[in-house]
């Protein structure tokens, strides 16, 4: 059998990993965590993830870059809140899946046979073109860009709610696009200056 | 009394019911609703994990055209509930981030002060209606209909200001309300599946059959719950259910539906047969 390393050094961890994910947002608590586990109890979503919400919390203040960004348990996980509400050291797990996800993205290291972000990115571009979300062009397109088969297997739904009136193929839109446009490219601007000051 | 409403995406798609037995019921029992001016998505569960910033200046242009107003902002969809009252805490309690998405909406002419109360309709129901006078104008009480209440995650956790995060009662006191049954069950808040019924199956569709299985277990004839995504999720999978686990066919109405069929209003404005597991064996086998 050969020899495979199951454990990381401590010198292989990315400790300014972590120190980042304490200073977003939601990550403030982050080091508090006394890996009582409940966390993974109340998740309806830990049965399927690779590391629970405890180990990502353990993985991600210890700096395990990778592991975490590449996981599945970060676009696993639902937004339900269940574990945040439970924590007793009041952990903003939810805030730091959302985190984690977010840095995935740009990282561009999300598992690539997992529709979730791509689901997230075209939300977005959808509502910078439009300032709503229509739910069925959004799934065609997810469908579409991602998995074929899927999409077939979706028809019978798509029918259903075609029957019901629940379906509509024209995108709903805002008058003032340019006043959301202004909002968002004020944004843009502010971080590339954020980003060259950082540089400089 | 007088309310601005924030449809959000769904409520104009697949959730039409939800905003037409709403609408419906709020007018019957003389409250003035008027839908936001030139609202735009909330960013919902999606965005957050796309943009951080940008998503709490989604939330905050809606807040700032609210503002505008001196009334509170009615949210019926959990997602657009959660991400409207995570807008106000978050920039409340960040002054850096508060600093930017102020400044982004100054420069469309937009002015955030965060002054706006966003409610669920089932918080003005209970707490502003309340349930006395609710019981007034109750003709046609739906005696014997067993009800699973179904909360879903967002509207209580973890912002809610008018129900208990563990086990909330509000809804359970409407259904009592009108004149039907809540059946106990645990699964109260439990998540539906969220996005994962469309996005990974495999998985999402599991929680949605665990909770319709569950409520028709109980004994319940229909689950009644307060959130869009919720009622598409345990309404819509449900033949992709059968396939893959068992059939279980039970209808899922919004809270708004069964209020309005008690106090009388006709099916059609309700919305009832826009169910895609038809409700009506429900209604009259009681
Ligand atoms: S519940 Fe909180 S303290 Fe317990 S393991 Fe999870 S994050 Fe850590
Ligand atoms: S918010 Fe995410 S990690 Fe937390 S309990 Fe829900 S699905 Fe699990």
């Amino acid at each position: 059998m050969p020899l495979e390393q199951k454990v990381k050094y401590e010198g292989d961890c990315d400790p300014e990993f972590a120190k980042w994910v304490v200073g977003e947002i939601g990550g403030e608590n982050l080091r508090h965590c006394i890996q009582c586990g409940i966390c993974s109890a109340a998740c309806p979503l830990s049965l399927y993830m690779d590391y629970t919400p405890r180990r990502i919390i353990n993985l991600a203040r210890e700096g395990f870059r990778k592991e975490v960004l590449s996981s599945f348990t970060i676009w696993l996980c639902s937004s339900c809140y269940a574990c945040r509400v439970e924590c007793p050291k009041e952990i903003h797990i939810t805030d730091i899946m959302y985190l984690l996800k977010r840095r995935a993205i740009e990282e561009g290291v999300y598992p690539r046979s997992f529709p979730i972000p791509v689901l997230a990115r075209e939300f977005g571009r959808m509502i910078f073109m439009f300032g709503r979300v229509n739910e069925t062009l959004l799934v065609t397109d997810l469908f579409l860009r991602t998995n074929w088969f899927k999409f077939l297997g979706m028809i019978g739904l798509g029918l259903n709610l075609m029957r019901t009136g629940r379906m509509s193929f024209l995108p709903d839109t805002i008058k003032r696009r340019g006043e959301l446009r202004k909002v968002l490219e004020a944004l843009d601007a502010e971080e590339k200056k954020e980003k060259k000051e950082a540089l400089s | 009394m007088k309310y601005l409403y924030f449809p959000g995406c769904s409520l104009k798609g697949t959730g039409r019911a939800y905003e037409e037995s709403f609408l419906a019921v709020f007018k019957a029992l003389g409250l003035e609703v008027r839908e936001l001016e030139d609202w735009n998505c909330c960013g919902a569960t999606a965005y957050m994990s796309v943009d951080e910033t940008k998503s709490y200046a989604l939330a905050g242009r809606n807040l700032a055209i609210a503002e505008r107003e001196d009334l509170d902002v009615i949210a019926p969809c959990s997602a657009c509930y959660l991400v409207l009252n995570k807008t106000q805490h978050g920039l409340k309690d960040n002054p850096e981030l508060r600093r930017k998405v102020v400044n982004a909406l100054k420069s469309a002419g937009l002015d955030y002060k965060g002054k706006v109360r966003v409610r669920h309709p089932l918080d003005v129901l209970i707490n502003d209606v309340g349930v006395e006078k609710l019981a007034k104008f109750i003709k046609n009480p739906l005696k014997g209909l067993k009800i699973a209440p179904y909360y879903g995650c967002q509207v209580v956790r973890p912002y809610s200001t008018f129900d208990d995060q563990y086990n909330p009662v509000t809804m359970d006191k409407l259904i009592e309300a009108v004149g039907a049954e809540c059946v106990s069950w645990p699964l109260k808040t439990r998540c539906c599946g969220g996005s994962l019924t469309g996005t990974l199956p495999e998985v999402g569709l599991k929680l949605a059959y665990i909770l319709v299985k569950e409520a028709k277990k109980r004994g319940a004839a229909a689950v009644v719950t307060l959130c869009p995504l919720c009622q598409f999720n345990l309404d819509g999978y449900q033949d992709q259910i059968a396939r893959k686990f068992e059939r279980v066919d039970i209808p899922t109405l919004y809270f708004t539906q069964i209020l309005g069929l008690a106090m009388g209003l006709p099916e059609s404005e309700l919305g009832i047969k826009r169910g895609i597991i038809s409700a009506q064996a429900a209604l009259a086998g009681r």
